[in-house]
């Protein structure tokens, strides 16, 4: 059981108020992600539920039993952090045996689950260790070990990912994904990494100064964004957003074409532009487009192989069932 | 490019450290080596370096004439003591400081420190009547007090610059795998604060010892402290250049010794937080 179900919850530091009332319900073994800029709140809500900060008002139930003024210890979470937070003065296999010792379990069942948790995260050759002596990657595993020992109903992760290199983060990502399915315990997980919360999440939840601008799956959002905040947060590269006539055309205050859905055509495009920079992955090219005629920069996503050089005129379809239609709110237009 | 050392450049640094270190020593190897010469040599012009008649006459003068080991169980109650107190105060104070700060928490601190910038003097008068008043003059328990007042706001900016590099997120990882405060105070912060807590202990304790103004001051006989034992040979009878110094070496030898041994602890404590 893992349900966490958050009724009208704020939270003010002194006269500013950093979550407005809000409402979110997590299902039991969902895998949920809190994007957002930064200073959006998504910390804030984390450590409102793990209980490390105090609510200001409302409450949040956590498998159905108000945990509004539990201390975190009695919430039965587990918190992955940023830094690890590791014991420095405890070898890997003291700190993984650390909530379990709190927990006044026998010595064979810490035993037991220790051995047990090192097995599924490959720390058997460094168990000994203490924290100081291991790499960013390995401190991370000791992290989600000392997590994972308690068998809770929910595990929060504030940012976990953030510390590590590029390779090692795609590589944690999918272990903690693979954790998930095997586990099938509710994890919230908090990142600014849109990439991450696409490839890893059930369930979005897209926040903004403490609002929630859309909670929905991963292709939800990108395929329907509720309104230009998420249009342009979700999806990489960003999604061309249009204002004036062009987007009059298609009766509406603002379009929104991803870079993905603009083929770059020899003669005869809807529109024109000349290249600025073309951005070569191998797999695709990301041109950036200037000259459109409507102001911003335009990203187009072409194929690996395009051989457009600065300054070449190039001629763009947008594919129009793929168009994006906002009001002048921002709000998506059905 | 890094910044590249000369061995030139650092046989300079070495000599001038080296300079500088001696200049700071001189005094005290000048006070010790006075303590072996005879009165007569003590005071000769020009002064007599080493080439005099080494003589354990002072020492031997200087046991008859006090007793010294009663200034030194004073020195060691009021400043262990002291100490102590100090630390049990301060501890809870530095760390609710440090992990439970308010918006006057840095007031406080200056505050506190602005009480180490009024000349001890200025309260003399006042401290010295309290002392008369409530009988507390000439009394180990009353100097073990004013000691640990005097030194408190070292001990806990000290220990508050100290807790302040323990991450914060330790903790509420200590409180998330289900610690209390108390199982987190006893497991977490205390085992990564004992450097920290150590050298302040140690600093203060030589602090206290070294302490002269308010022993001199407020003690007689029955307190007094080893600085009041090297007093006792300033004046009266005129100058004992060599039993002064056999006084003082015998004062501070004690703290020499556990500074010597603990000089890797304290630097590390002085320099904490400067670099991190």
């Amino acid at each position: 059981m893992g349900q966490i179900q958050l009724k009208q919850v704020t939270k003010s530091f002194g006269d500013v108020q950093v979550i407005p009332p809000l409402d979110l319900t997590i299902q039991d073994g969902e895998f949920t992600v809190f994007v957002g800029p930064s200073g959006c709140g998504k910390s804030t809500l984390l450590r409102l539920i793990a209980g490390l900060e105090d609510i200001t008002s409302g409450t949040i139930d956590i498998d159905g039993v108000d945990a509004t003024d539990l201390v975190p210890a009695k919430r039965k979470l587990a918190m992955v952090f940023q830094s690890y937070a590791l014991y420095p003065h405890m070898s890997v296999r003291k700190n993984i045996a650390f909530p379990l010792k709190m927990a006044k379990m026998d010595q064979a069942e810490i035993e037991r689950r220790v051995n047990g948790a090192a097995e599924v995260l490959n720390l058997a050759d460094y168990i000994d260790r203490r924290p100081g002596q291991l790499s960013g990657g390995q401190r991370q595993r000791v992290a989600i070990g000392r997590a994972i020992v308690r068998e809770p109903s929910a595990f929060l992760f504030d940012e976990p990912l953030s510390n590590l290199d590029a390779a090692l983060r795609v590589g944690m990502r999918l272990e903690i994904s693979e954790l998930h399915e095997r586990l099938k315990t509710t994890m919230i997980y908090v990142t600014h990494d849109q990439v991450e919360a696409m490839t890893m999440a059930d369930k979005i939840v897209v926040l903004r100064a403490g609002h929630i601008e859309q909670v929905g799956s991963p292709l939800e959002l990108y395929h329907k964004p509720r309104n230009l905040f998420v249009a342009g947060f979700i999806g990489s590269p960003k999604m061309n957003l249009i204002d004036g006539q062009e987007a009059a055309k298609h009766d509406a205050h603002t379009i929104g074409v991803r870079p993905e859905h603009i083929d770059v055509v020899e003669s005869d495009g809807l529109w024109q532009g000349t290249v600025g920079v073309a951005e070569h992955l191998g797999s695709d090219t990301f041109l950036h487009i200037h000259n459109t005629g409507f102001g911003e920069m335009m990203t187009v996503r072409a194929a690996g192989e395009v051989n457009l050089r600065h300054g070449d005129k190039i001629h763009l379809n947008p594919r129009v069932e793929e168009i994006h239609r906002f009001d002048s709110k921002g709000l998506r237009i059905a | 490019m890094a910044r590249a050392v000369t061995s030139r450049r650092k046989l300079i640094n070495t000599t001038a450290a080296w300079a500088v270190g001696l200049l700071i020593f001189f005094p005290i190897l000048w006070t010790i080596l006075t303590s072996f010469k005879t009165e007569g040599q003590a005071i000769a012009s020009p002064p007599i370096f080493l080439g005099f008649d080494w003589t354990l006459e002072n020492y031997k003068t200087v046991m008859e004439r006090s007793n010294y080991a009663r200034f030194l169980w004073n020195s060691i109650i009021i400043a262990g003591l002291s100490t102590i107190i100090g630390l049990i105060v301060a501890v809870p104070a530095a760390w609710s400081m440090a992990f439970v700060p308010s918006r006057r928490t840095k007031d406080i601190l200056l505050w506190m420190l602005s009480t180490k910038m009024l000349p001890a003097v200025g309260v003399l008068y006042p401290i010295y009547l309290l002392f008369i008043k409530m009988g507390l003059l000439d009394s180990r328990a009353g100097l073990v007090v004013v000691m640990m007042l005097i030194n408190l706001p070292i001990i806990v900016w000290m220990l508050y610059t100290y807790f302040r590099e323990i991450p914060g997120e330790i903790l509420e990882a200590a409180r998330m795998d289900g610690a209390t405060l108390k199982e987190e105070v006893l497991y977490i912060l205390t085992p990564m604060a004992i450097p920290g807590i150590a050298s302040t202990m140690l600093l203060n304790f030589i602090l206290a010892w070294n302490e002269a103004f308010w022993t001199l001051n407020l003690t007689a006989v029955n307190a007094a402290p080893l600085t009041a034992f090297i007093a006792s040979y300033s004046s009266p009878e005129g100058l004992f250049f060599a039993k002064l110094s056999a006084a003082s070496t015998m004062a501070i030898a004690p703290i020499l010794i556990l500074g010597w041994f603990s000089q890797k602890q304290l630097v590390r404590g002085l320099t904490f937080g400067a670099v991190k």
